[in-house]
């Protein structure tokens, strides 16, 4: 028989009696099978991890080998520095991916099959990001071990670095939110994309990743000064190197608690809300 | 409680755009019904709101009783949709897909295997199980969509035209196949924008057109409403047909029915003696009839003199086919 052809009526015979349906999944549990589900993206769309590895890769072998010198006399000493912040970069730029893999699955309608099944309706978007916060750690530990491979020498030892990738995570985990409003409100995933590369761009940039504060000019270290990435690189680097101030981490955290506590509800809202 | 399904005066606009303009519906549980319309008729819109995913601007709906605002999640435990579009995880197998709306419905690990592995080995999909849907077939898509909206049996399944885009092989596994669902006792609503699928698959059936309900029966309802009788005629040459039109309307008065065919022409007859007194007509006229015949308005007919507008070609009609003397 060919492959074409559907069931013949003994093989669907009792299949399509009506079973007894079991008791709808708990919300838990939905989450937990759709945290499983981008899993199974990952491993069979390795390539989603090739950008989350190959920017950081480059970002920091650029950096380092080209200003590391000037900005720092030497590309050690300037890997001491630059490292904990590229941390920091790709984490908050791949944050972006959370919105953009919602948009794709609302426009590839799979979110209609989620909606009309009888679960709670904010688990996709939490098995979404139980997903991406898996990337993350992933792309945090790359970075890390390449760091170290390069003679990053992080004084705060294991413990440091844990704490400052768990800094990190929880601002990515509460930046998320804002691309998941982003990614229900704009058509496309490439407008995902644009939107948040254009608030993200001079995030990252007018911050203090790559160069000290101390060599700016009065005008935008100001500027550099108030940016939150400013200070989630400070406490990421005070973390890493053992002297952290109290000051930036719980900045950090109440920044993320923020983020989390505004645009949480909006965005489950907004996914509740029919399209 | 006798009906699975209905609706009162349902309204639904989209900014300017009236996709639903009172629509009522009655649906008899365990009946295959037909919703038939051309593009933009607002057939989407009113399985969505069925199915719980769009809200109604005004009017009400029940599905197996409960309101599918209010008690939508009710509801959703008892309906399945399979949307106009594949609705699965291209970038997962067939295999996972199913697990994952198993496990999503509230089946064990264990139960949600088993239950996949039957979906796909009745689904002719078990070579493919290990495959991304994204090097699926469109028919390969269809049944696996379809497979996901049975993963737990429901009592009312919708299917959003779901032969749409399918060879003729295909089309007649699904129309299979939906009849065999019906039969075990669950209803089916199915869109459809094919008069011949509506009628080989539905006891009854709407037709919709700029959301609104314009007519509603069984298929011998509908054409029994554009009149019992109608002469079907096949013109040699296409240059013809405004003349031989001309003719006709001589003969009947009014009665002319539309068509999109430009070498047919059909027309519905008081009594069956008229058809003699029109080919009269015609061969005074020296108009070359390839074919006639006298028999009840096809459905196209029917389509075409409710909506003033073609329906989709595909169905039955094929305008550049060449008539056999
Ligand atoms: N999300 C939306 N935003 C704006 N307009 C919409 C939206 N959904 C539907 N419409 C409009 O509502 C009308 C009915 O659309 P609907 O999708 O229900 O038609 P349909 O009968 O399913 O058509 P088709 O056969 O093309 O699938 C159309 O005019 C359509 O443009
Ligand atoms: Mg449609």
């Amino acid at each position: 028989m060919s492959t074409d052809a559907l069931p013949s009526v003994d093989r669907t015979h009792g299949l399509l009696k009506g079973h007894p349906r079991p008791r709808p999944a708990s919300a838990l549990s939905s989450v937990a099978t759709l945290a499983w589900r981008a899993m199974l993206k990952i491993k069979h769309v390795p390539f989603q991890l090739f950008d989350v590895t190959v920017m950081p890769i480059m970002f920091t072998l650029l950096f380092t080998y080209i200003f590391g010198g000037a900005l720092a006399g030497t590309p050690r000493e300037y890997i001491q520095y630059l490292l904990p912040g590229v941390l920091v970069q790709t984490i908050i730029f791949i944050t972006v991916y959370t919105g953009m893999g919602l948009n794709t699955d609302i426009n590839k309608g799979l979110y209609d099959r989620f909606r009309s099944l009888p679960m709670w309706q904010g688990s996709p978007v939490f098995g979404a990001l139980a997903g991406d916060v898996f990337r993350y750690s992933v792309a945090s530990t790359l970075i890390i071990v390449m760091g170290l491979i390069l003679g990053f020498r992080p004084e705060g030892g294991v413990l440091g670095v844990l704490l400052a990738v768990a800094l990190v995570l929880t601002f990515g985990f509460a930046l998320s939110w804002l691309w998941i409003i982003v990614g229900m409100l704009v058509k496309t995933p490439e407008s995902v994309m644009t939107t948040s590369f254009v608030l993200l761009m001079p995030l990252t940039f007018a911050s203090n990743i790559f160069v000290d504060l101390s060599t700016m000019p009065d005008w935008l270290r100001a500027i550099v000064g108030h940016n939150p990435v400013t200070y989630l690189a400070n406490a990421s680097r005070g973390l890493m190197h053992g002297r952290a101030q109290a000051s930036d981490v719980v900045w950090v955290l109440i920044a993320s608690a923020a983020i989390v506590l505004v645009s949480a509800p909006i965005a489950l809202r907004l996914y509740r809300k029919e399209r | 409680m006798t009906h699975a399904i209905e609706t009162h005066a349902l309204v639904k606009s989209f900014g300017a755009t009236r996709a639903l303009d009172g629509v009522d519906l009655r649906i008899r549980r365990g009946s295959v019904y037909g919703l038939l319309g051309p593009n933009g008729a607002g057939k989407t819109t009113t399985v969505r709101i069925l199915s719980t995913l769009r809200k109604p601007d005004a009017g009400t709906a029940t599905v197996l009783g409960h309101d599918v605002v209010r008690e939508a999640k009710l509801v959703r435990q008892k309906v399945s949709l399979t949307g106009q579009y594949a609705s699965v995880d291209e970038d997962l197998t067939g295999q996972e897909n199913l697990v994952l709306v198993a496990r999503l419905l509230g089946f064990s690990w264990t139960q949600a295997r088993a239950r996949a592995t039957e979906l796909l080995e009745a689904f002719d999909l078990t070579d493919a199980a290990r495959r991304q849907v994204s090097t699926y077939s469109g028919g390969m898509r269809r049944r696996i969509d379809i497979a996901a909206s049975l993963v737990a049996i429901p009592e009312v399944l919708f299917l959003d035209e779901p032969t749409t885009g399918l060879d003729p092989r295909a089309r007649n596994e699904v129309w299979d196949l939906v009849r065999r669902i019906a039969a075990e006792g669950t209803t089916v609503l199915l869109t459809t924008q094919y008069l011949d699928e509506a009628d080989r698959l539905a006891e009854r059936m709407a037709v919709i057109d700029h959301g609104r309900v314009i007519a509603e029966g069984t298929s011998r309802d509908l054409k029994a409403s554009v009149g019992s009788n109608a002469l079907h005629l096949r013109l040699a040459r296409a240059d013809q047909r405004a003349l031989a039109q001309e003719l006709i309307t001589r003969v009947l008065g009014d009665g002319l029915l539309p068509s999109t065919d430009p070498t047919e022409v059909a027309a519905r007859l008081g009594d069956t003696g008229q058809a003699v007194e029109v080919l009269g007509a015609l061969a005074a006229g020296r108009i070359d009839v390839a074919e006639f015949s006298v028999g009840t308005p096809s459905l196209d007919e029917v389509f075409l003199a409710l909506t003033g507008k073609p329906a989709e070609p595909v169905a039955s009609t094929n305008g550049t086919e060449k008539a056999t003397r």
